[in-house]
């Protein structure tokens, strides 16, 4: 793990208005987070743990401060230079999969690759690749309602990989899996942070996958508190 | 950003069975509106087929001047002597020209369809009267005999109305006539009308002397100005001379501007109600695909595939309406025989006529639909913002 911060927030605040009242989700935060690390963030409904998330993914803006991520600074960048930045640098893994049910899984897989420059083969032999690391390979031409939710789950992992991106970020990714499924999608991002040396951030109720990542966040009222967890 | 702008059309598209009922709804109503449409542009095509074909260039005809059709004209028996000496006219061996002073009376027929009185043309020719037309061939019998009450009808008046079958005795006015011969006129409007001997419709109507129009087959096309300058120049004529052609396209062009104007009106309000069904199946569509929108965006498509996949999915919908209405519109009207009145105030059968160039205005229609109706929802996919999109 590189003790350089992939991803440093500084003096960041979020807020949005409901009804009359102005509602602060934070207040000038602090964070680094190191190229190579596996942090949770774990932290009550509301504490705005997929807000960090999609700020630092690029899909949402703070109010004030700096957002700068795999060295571009994301806050003052225009809407079509994100949509390139985050093909590039950003892997997402959402709860539900978010998987294209028209698509096969190696269609699934592709998209990020639409966005680059490689031709047709490269992207097929960057598909198994990804799937491989998954171990999906021999369900390359199954459609999503072919498969179970954790399958599922590793399909929606071998597409935020399959670009190469430095950082992967899971909003609950194991939030719809049972207990069996849940540890083989965590051990599945343990070993991409342990032997890719992703970086990953991954939001989580469960403590139980909060233990997979190297430390863990909790964010409550604006601010984090620091608990680190495995080597 | 090709690849994106097909990645993402092809997952909408992929993506319509999920709203099959909604897009169906959709395909119906901009089919309805180009049926309706095309309905309209084909009656008036049709009609204005008939009537164009009906005339030659290089045949003039003479009508008092003033008088829009046949039915208001007068000629006297002088004019016609008159018009007979005139240059320009074909002649035949004994130097007779190749002309036909003729009388054009309307009586009443029953249409087969409606079983109501219509008014139909009879006309009264003369012994060249075929003859200065093109394509008259007599299908079925024969042609009528000078002196006799006999007439010969035409193909279209018999198909449309009651009572004129070949050997059949026919009342018109206060005489019996019986009909001898079919006749057909390559389409035209002529084959809407019953033929008879001009004298004796003369005599029988009570019009001794009198004409309404006269026909002269002419040289050539250019001879119509030495007749122009021949009539215009003796003070004992004065009367309108046209081409065939030029008084057709003039008949032709007040019932077909009507029909058109009428349609295009009815189609295009029907069109609004089909654009308020494509409105909303698209943003239901942008709706329905909030996530995936929102995922793909998430991946780093841009906002301009979101934009043209929503786009091509309705053009797409309207497309497949156009092609469809189209479709019924021709296996429906195209070659639909009709009838209805003419400047003559007779009845003009004519028949349906879908051209290509009219499938194209009611595809273009269906489009226009479609690019209208998906827009805004095309610019709500591509700016909707992801988090929100992400939520569903």
């Amino acid at each position: 793990m590189s003790d350089l911060p992939l991803v440093r927030l500084a003096g960041v605040s979020k807020g949005f208005v409901k009804g009359k009242d102005a509602i602060t989700i934070f207040d000038k935060l602090d964070l680094a987070i190191p190229a190579g690390d596996f942090v949770a963030v774990m932290g009550p409904s509301g504490s705005g743990k997929s807000t960090l998330l999609n700020l630092l993914g690029g899909i949402d803006r703070p109010d004030t401060g700096e957002v700068q991520v795999a060295g571009s600074r994301i806050d003052a960048l225009s809407e079509g230079e994100l949509s390139a930045w985050r093909a590039a640098h950003i892997g997402f893994v959402f709860q539900f999969y978010n998987l294209m049910p028209m698509l096969t899984a190696a269609q699934n897989v592709e998209l990020p690759l639409l966005l680059t420059r490689l031709g047709k083969a490269d992207r097929r032999r960057h598909v198994e690749t990804a799937l491989t690391i998954v171990n999906l390979a021999d369900r390359a031409k199954h459609y999503p309602r072919e498969m179970s939710g954790g399958q599922q789950q590793r399909v929606a992992i071998a597409r935020a990989i399959v670009s190469d991106p430095e950082l992967l970020l899971c909003d609950e990714p194991t939030g719809d899996l049972d207990r069996t499924s849940a540890d083989e999608i965590l051990g599945m991002l343990k070993a991409l942070n342990r032997d890719l040396g992703k970086t990953i951030v991954m939001v989580t109720h469960d403590p139980a996958a909060a233990r997979y990542a190297r430390r863990t966040l909790h964010l409550d009222k604006g601010h984090f508190e620091e608990k680190e967890l495995a080597a | 950003m090709l690849r994106q702008v097909l990645a993402v059309t092809r997952i909408n598209l992929a993506s319509i069975p999920q709203r099959f009922w909604l897009s169906l709804s959709t395909v119906v109503a901009v089919g309805l509106v180009v049926m309706v449409l095309l309905s309209f542009l084909s009656m008036a095509a049709g009609f204005r087929r008939t009537l164009a074909s009906s005339g030659a260039d290089d045949v003039a005809i003479a009508l008092r001047a003033g008088a829009r059709a046949e039915v208001n004209s007068v000629i006297g028996r002088d004019q016609v002597r008159l018009l007979e000496d005139a240059p320009g006219l074909v002649r035949d061996a004994q130097g007779k020209p190749v002309s036909s002073a003729e009388l054009y009376l309307v009586v009443d027929g029953i249409k087969r369809s409606s079983q109501t009185k219509a008014n139909l043309p009879l006309r009264g020719i003369g012994e060249q009267g075929a003859a200065v037309r093109q394509g008259i061939r007599i299908t079925g019998g024969r042609m009528f005999a000078p002196g006799s009450n006999e007439v010969v009808v035409g193909k279209s008046l018999l198909r449309e109305f009651e009572g004129f079958e070949l050997g059949r005795t026919v009342r018109l006015a206060s005489g019996n006539w019986t009909v001898v011969g079919i006749f057909e006129a390559d389409g035209s409007v002529f084959e809407s009308e019953i033929w008879a001997d001009l004298p004796v419709v003369q005599s029988l109507f009570n019009r001794n002397n009198v004409f309404q129009t006269m026909r002269m087959r002419l040289t050539g096309p250019d001879a119509l100005t030495q007749l122009v300058a021949y009539n215009d120049g003796d003070p004992r004529l004065k009367l309108e001379v046209k081409s065939e052609k030029d008084y057709f396209a003039d008949q032709s062009s007040e019932t077909s501007d009507l029909i058109q104007k009428l349609g295009w009106p009815l189609a295009i309000a029907m069109a609004l109600g089909a654009l308020a069904g494509a409105l909303n199946t698209m943003y239901s569509s942008v709706a329905s695909r909030s996530v995936e929108i929102a995922t793909l965006r998430a991946i780093g498509f841009g906002g301009f595939p979101a934009f043209v996949g929503t786009l091509v999915e309705s053009l797409l919908l309207a497309a497949i309406g156009g092609v469809l209405g189209a479709l019924f519109a021709w296996l429906i009207f195209d070659g639909f025989s009709a009838s209805t009145l003419g400047a003559s105030f007779t009845q003009v059968v004519f028949s349906f006529r879908l051209t290509p160039g009219l499938i194209g205005q009611g595809i273009a229609l269906a489009l226009v639909v479609g690019l209208i109706g998906g827009l805004l929802p095309a610019i709500r996919a591509a700016r909707m913002p992801i988090v929100q999109g992400l939520q569903g």
